[in-house]
């Protein structure tokens, strides 16, 4: 009997689309300002309408650090980044699937990936994204 | 001497380090003793307080009030992260500016203890996934979606930086310490007096690379206060009091302005741009012309970034700067000769006005073995994530 696949939340809500994962951004109509957050208003040009945009999957590493000290029960090291996507947007995340840390170079490219980082009570998976390299 | 300037009457600090067997109020009690004694004044001549300070509970302000005089004056709270004490020096100042007072105490102090790392809010991990907050988490991201480590973020400014210019590297962050724990050996009043050398900081361990443990600014506990008083006030005072008075030329609090990648990574570049534009016109004068800067190296990173934010170097050029040497206290424009925050401490209430107090004590010709010889002109900076930006230039009595 085939064992029934286990329910999955995603780490943030704006981590989208299950096994076509993409990350969805709030974006100001008036001034295409993005935002992964509930905003009361776009905080470039005041205006309050949003409207939600798909951001690329594609990257480049704009900056990163190899974190070796963190909050206890984190595995270190790990590749804490900054990358811009191909369509503009900077997003924070970490760099997974290096062999070493300090394989990771400025200007890298990347491709979203998700994979699951712990199980609740109930069993359910939380699903959490990065960036690999191409 | 004319005009409606705001003038440094007295300033001190305490010895930065650990005082487990004293409370906040102890601390900033004896910069305060200090300060109006450094002033030739007394607590009641102060018109207006301001006492800045992260971590302790509200009300702290008027704690101190009750061991160092409760003459009724008003009183301002401050929290305004790594720029708290820069903010409570700000707040009288424009009481004075405002005509509402000739005279008044600003007051930093923090009593951190051994804090340890310092992170963004990490969420309690729960058993059942719901989402929560803005971001609609399920549990803490800090490690997962990035970091949120201070040493981390600071990393990833310097990399940033890195990224858009040549010349710059692990060696040119390290070369930032290197020269902050040598300037420290001079200083008594800084947390940590010790020598490194280059290979000692690249080789002590990694936190967030770049920034390895002697690259990042220590916890601590300390105090530091200013008297400040209007022009007109100090034109009554006695020659030998007008002499030491160390004059106010710009005072800028800036915000983080709206940047695309803001919401990722904090901007800690644009707000120190804008608040050292303001600074200088306000002054009248130009980095060129400062004899030493006292700036927010919480992290070698951080301090390297800055050289290009204030206009110390070319546009891109903060490697070479350091490289050159232009910042030890040989050099053209010598920066945080007090140790910085990476050795002299960073009690992070205090910071912002521990930096008035070196660079007036320097301007006044009273710094001693660290002396800078014929300060005539300085800049101070601090920047709290969040963000906040304030920047104060000094000038020696004409």
């Amino acid at each position: 009997m085939p064992s029934k696949s286990p329910k999955s939340v995603p780490i943030v809500d704006y981590l989208r689309g299950g096994a076509r994962p993409y990350l969805r951004a709030n974006e100001c109509t008036h001034c295409g300002a993005r935002y992964f957050d509930r905003r009361n208003a776009c905080a470039s040009c005041g205006r309050r309408e949003f409207v939600g945009a798909r951001v690329s999957n594609r990257a480049t590493l704009k900056s990163f650090s190899v974190v070796h000290r963190a909050a206890p029960g984190l595995p270190v090291p790990y590749v804490s980044a900054i990358v811009e996507t191909d369509d503009g947007t900077s997003v924070r995340s970490n760099v997974v699937g290096l062999d070493d840390p300090m394989d990771a170079t400025l200007g890298m490219k990347l491709r979203l990936t998700t994979y699951v980082c712990g199980t609740d009570d109930e069993g359910t998976e939380c699903v959490a994204f990065g960036y690999a390299a191409v | 001497m004319s005009g409606d300037a705001v003038w440094i009457l007295g300033t001190s600090m305490t010895k930065f380090g650990r005082y487990p067997e004293q409370d906040a109020v102890d601390l900033a009690s004896t910069a305060c003793f200090d300060a109006l004694a450094d002033g030739k004044v007394t607590i009641h001549d102060m018109d207006v307080m301001a006492c800045g300070c992260l971590f302790q509970p509200n009300g702290l302000g008027q704690r101190i009030q009750k061991q160092i005089g409760q003459t009724g004056i008003p009183l301002y709270n401050v929290t305004n992260a790594c720029a708290t004490g820069a903010t409570a020096l700000r707040v009288v100042y424009m009481a004075i500016k405002a005509g509402e007072a000739d005279m008044g105490l600003a007051v930093g102090v923090e009593q951190m203890g051994k804090m340890g790392l310092l992170r963004g809010g990490a969420k309690a991990s729960t058993n059942v996934y719901e989402p929560e907050g803005r971001f609609g988490a399920v549990m803490s991201v800090d490690g997962i979606l990035g970091t949120e480590t201070m040493p981390g973020v600071f990393a990833q400014a310097g990399m940033e930086y890195a990224y858009n210019h040549d010349g710059v590297g692990f060696e040119q962050f390290a070369r930032v310490a290197y020269k902050n724990h040598l300037h420290s050996t001079l200083n008594p009043l800084a947390q940590y007096r010790k020598e490194f050398s280059m290979e000692a900081i690249m080789g002590s361990p990694v936190q967030s690379y770049p920034n390895t443990l002697l690259m990042c600014c220590p916890t601590g506990d300390g105090a530091a206060a200013a008297v400040l008083v209007s022009e007109e006030r100090l034109r009554s005072m006695p020659k030998n009091v007008q002499k030491r008075a160390i004059k106010i030329s710009a005072s800028v609090l800036t915000t983080d302005p709206y940047v695309e990648s803001g919401q990722v990574q904090p901007d800690v570049n644009t707000l120190t741009r804008n608040a050292a534009a303001q600074a200088y016109e306000v002054a009248g004068v130009g980095p060129e012309d400062l004899d030493l800067v006292e700036l927010h190296d919480c992290f070698a990173t951080a301090e390297l970034i800055h050289y290009d934010n204030l206009g110390l170097c070319e546009r891109g050029g903060a490697g070479d700067f350091i490289d050159s040497g232009a910042p030890f206290r040989d050099g053209r424009t010598p920066v945080n000769v007090s140790g910085g925050l990476i050795s002299k401490g960073h009690p992070i209430g205090a910071t912002g006005v521990a930096n008035v107090y070196e660079v007036a004590t320097h301007l006044r010709g009273e710094a001693g073995d660290r002396q800078i010889k014929k300060a005539k002109v300085g800049l101070t900076h601090v920047i709290g994530l969040g963000s906040a930006c304030g920047i104060h230039i000094l000038e020696k009595a004409a």
